[in-house]
């Protein structure tokens, strides 16, 4: 294997690492730290798609002078959609079955099954795909041989820029310190004066405009349709389950390590084999490590 | 409480009144009365199931309409196994569909190994050995796979669809709960393995039948399985079978295995601490509920003359627990009743106004857990409840 093609090999596992990792921090938040599995998040970032896909067809109805500008745009507004989406369901819904996370399990199952639907009835049920940006068009050659798609390249770029965000928000601003101070204790919190049900809504809302941001990021490698949701939902919440659920650091290194391994298997094996071949890695790993790669010691 | 008059509830018509001797007190006696009538009031419940299943309904159905409730029955079993494993003992699997799928394409291995013994032309295909089926010629396979060799057997793949799939299920489930890995997490890995064994398929066309699964099987046993004859035959068998399968059910209920499940789903630390093992309890009660489901497979695929892996993935999977959920979490009866009238209510969506059909099934999944979490079950009780007080 030629320096070249290595190097390419590498550049696909961690292009693949950015959208599982993307993929996975939403979900992360919501499942790992605040424990809630919410099945919808697969179709909230279908949202988000759809959200820049609109924003996409707005621009390029009356504002084509600044049709570069679409993409970020869009990002912000599906971030924004997802994000009041999620309060939404976290207040009517999410709120009153905090205790019983099975039947959560079940209750956003169906609102993924009725989002499947909303998406269908108003977007079509064909795949619908946004444009690529001009400036987002063409290669990055650093060395002869070796193209790196600048939309890959720019959603890594925007992978590193949420991780940052996350991080500034959880371990750097007020609202972060209330969360992380509610996920540990919420009884002392609560005790504190934090307003712990406020905290769960503001949790659940920032993970799923989370997924949005991903749906975004999502509709410069692929097509967005109604079922978009049901193929990223298994291997989002197996990334945060192997990294282990209540480490962030460990959603990116399992993410990292799946990508990785996606793209390394994907050579000898057909697509499905590979991802099959993967989950069942996983699985076993899970086996020896049950609570993931990171966990926290803390005794059950 | 000299003298005092105590009716008897043995049947609501005609009481009985009774003039107890001094020394009795009257609680006592009502009480041994009360257990031999609830005794056989328990038996009303399935009793109406099976007028309903084997007479109502073949009587007021056409062959293609029954031919459907034949189909839901199908998933009936997968639901009266959830129940058993999620509303017992608090396994909630998300993969119900491995099994209804390997029982269904093990009876479709075996059927398919007669169509194309009787096939003339796949003769020509096996290269000295026994004939290969048409899909893996299509797939350049031209010997048959040795793991395919057995199900020619019908006493081979008659037992396999039962001990595969539920030997299967336990060796996983007990690999995992000795680990101590269960509630969401063990939900999620079945899950992630039905994803699993529908990409495989999928990838394996050559031994699978891919996407388009393993179909043109006419006949098992010689006997054709396309006939309205055969519709009504296997009607019948799925119902009686599923009416054993209940009382199975309700036998591992009683017994002190579901007792302990039921400990374990309540208590599981303490339940330990008493000397028990509760990933050998649980493992069984997940394998006895894969093997119920492994049956219902393999009749759907006698019934509709095929196993794809549609009928196997994560969404399907999912499906049998709403069926679980409307029904009733904590009823063998009301779970089939449950599958019945999800069924029902697919067909008439699918056939009157299609897009419907989705927003139906997601507020089912949210109004139930949510408001109804005892299900259909749980309504009636509460009514019969209530009318007993008022008598």
């Amino acid at each position: 294997m030629s320096v070249d093609m290595l190097l390419s090999q590498i550049f696909n596992g961690l292009s693949l690492f950015t959208i599982l990792a993307l993929m996975a921090i939403g979900l992360a938040i919501v499942f790992g730290l605040m424990g809630v599995i919410n099945m919808a998040h697969g179709e909230l970032m279908a949202m988000g798609a759809y959200m820049t896909y609109l924003t996409s067809v707005i621009f390029s109805r009356w504002l084509p002078g600044v049709m570069g500008a679409s993409f970020l745009v869009g990002i912000v507004v599906a971030f924004l959609t997802t994000a009041a989406f999620g309060l939404l369901l976290e207040t009517v819904m999410i709120r009153h079955l905090y205790k019983r996370p099975l039947d959560t399990l079940l209750a956003t199952w169906g609102v993924s099954l009725i989002l499947q639907q909303v998406f269908r009835q108003v977007f079509g049920p064909i795949n619908v795909s946004v444009p690529t940006a001009s400036w987002l068009q063409g290669a990055w050659s650093p060395m002869p041989g070796l193209d790196l798609p600048l939309a890959r390249v720019f959603i890594i770029a925007l992978t590193l820029a949420v991780a940052l965000g996350v991080y500034l928000f959880l371990f750097k601003s007020r609202w972060g310190l209330r969360i992380r101070s509610v996920m540990q204790n919420r009884a002392m919190a609560g005790a504190a004066g934090i307003n712990t049900a406020r905290v769960d809504a503001v949790t659940f809302a920032v993970g799923c405009g989370l997924a949005g941001v991903a749906g975004s990021a999502l509709t410069m490698i692929a097509s967005t349709g109604p079922a978009t949701g049901q193929q990223y939902i298994v291997d989002a919440f197996i990334v945060v389950v192997f990294g282990g659920v209540e480490s962030l650091i460990g959603t990116f290194v399992s993410a990292f390590m799946i990508g990785q391994m996606q793209s390394l298997f994907e050579m000898p094996f057909s697509g499905s084999m590979a991802k099959a071949a993967i989950l069942l890695l996983v699985i076993v790993a899970l086996y020896f490590r049950p609570s993931g790669l990171f966990s926290i010691k803390v005794r059950r | 409480m000299k003298g005092s008059k105590l009716p008897i509830a043995c049947d609501a018509d005609n009481r009985l009144e009774v003039v107890l001797p001094d020394n009795v007190h009257p609680t006592s006696i009502s009480r041994t009365v009360r257990l031999g009538t609830e005794r056989l009031r328990r038996l009303y419940p399935i009793v109406i199931l099976a007028i309903v299943l084997l007479l109502v309904i073949p009587a007021a159905l056409e062959p293609f309409r029954l031919g459907l409730v034949g189909k839901y029955l199908c998933f009936a079993f997968c639901a009266v196994g959830l129940v058993l494993a999620w509303g017992y003992g608090g396994i909630l699997s998300l993969g119900q569909g491995i099994f209804f799928g390997l029982g269904s394409y093990i009876m479709a291995m075996y059927m398919k190994l007669e169509a194309t013994s009787a096939d003339p032309a796949a003769a020509v295909f096996g290269a000295g050995g026994p004939p290969v089926p048409d899909f893996m010629t299509w797939n350049s396979v031209d010997t048959l796979p040795w793991w395919w060799a057995p199900f020619e057997h019908v006493w081979f793949a008659l037992p396999a669809i039962v001990l595969l799939p539920s030997a299967a299920a336990f060796a996983l489930a007990y690999a995992i709960f000795r680990k101590r890995i269960g509630g969401i997490y063990f939900s999620i890995v079945t899950m992630a393995l039905a994803s699993i064994f529908v990409l495989v398929i999928i990838g394996q066309q050559g031994y699978t039948g891919g996407t388009n699964g393993i179909t043109n099987l006419p006949t098992f046993l010689g006997y054709s399985v396309q006939s309205d004859q055969a519709v009504y035959t296997l009607y019948y068998v799925s119902a009686g079978l599923l009416i054993l399968t209940i009382l199975a059910g309700t036998f591992v209920l009683k017994s002190r295995l579901g007792k302990v499940l039921i400990a374990i789903r309540d208590q599981e630390d303490r339940v330990r601490f008493s000397g028990y093992d509760p990933a050998m309890f649980k493992a069984v009660i997940f394998a006895i509920a894969a093997a119920f489901s492994a049956v219902g497979g393999a009749l759907f695929t006698l019934q509709l003359g095929f196993a794809s892996p549609s009928i196997s993935g994560i969404a399907p999977s999912i499906e049998m627990v709403i069926y679980t959920a409307v029904g009733g979490r904590l009823s063998l009866i009301g779970s089939v009743y449950g599958a019945l009238l999800i069924g029902g209510a697919k067909s008439l969506f699918s056939e009157q106004f299609t897009n419907g059909w989705m927003y139906f099934m997601g507020a089912l999944f949210i109004v139930i857990p949510m408001f109804l979490r005892t299900g259909l079950a749980g309504l009636v009780s509460l009514v019969s409840h209530k009318k007993v007080r008022a008598s």
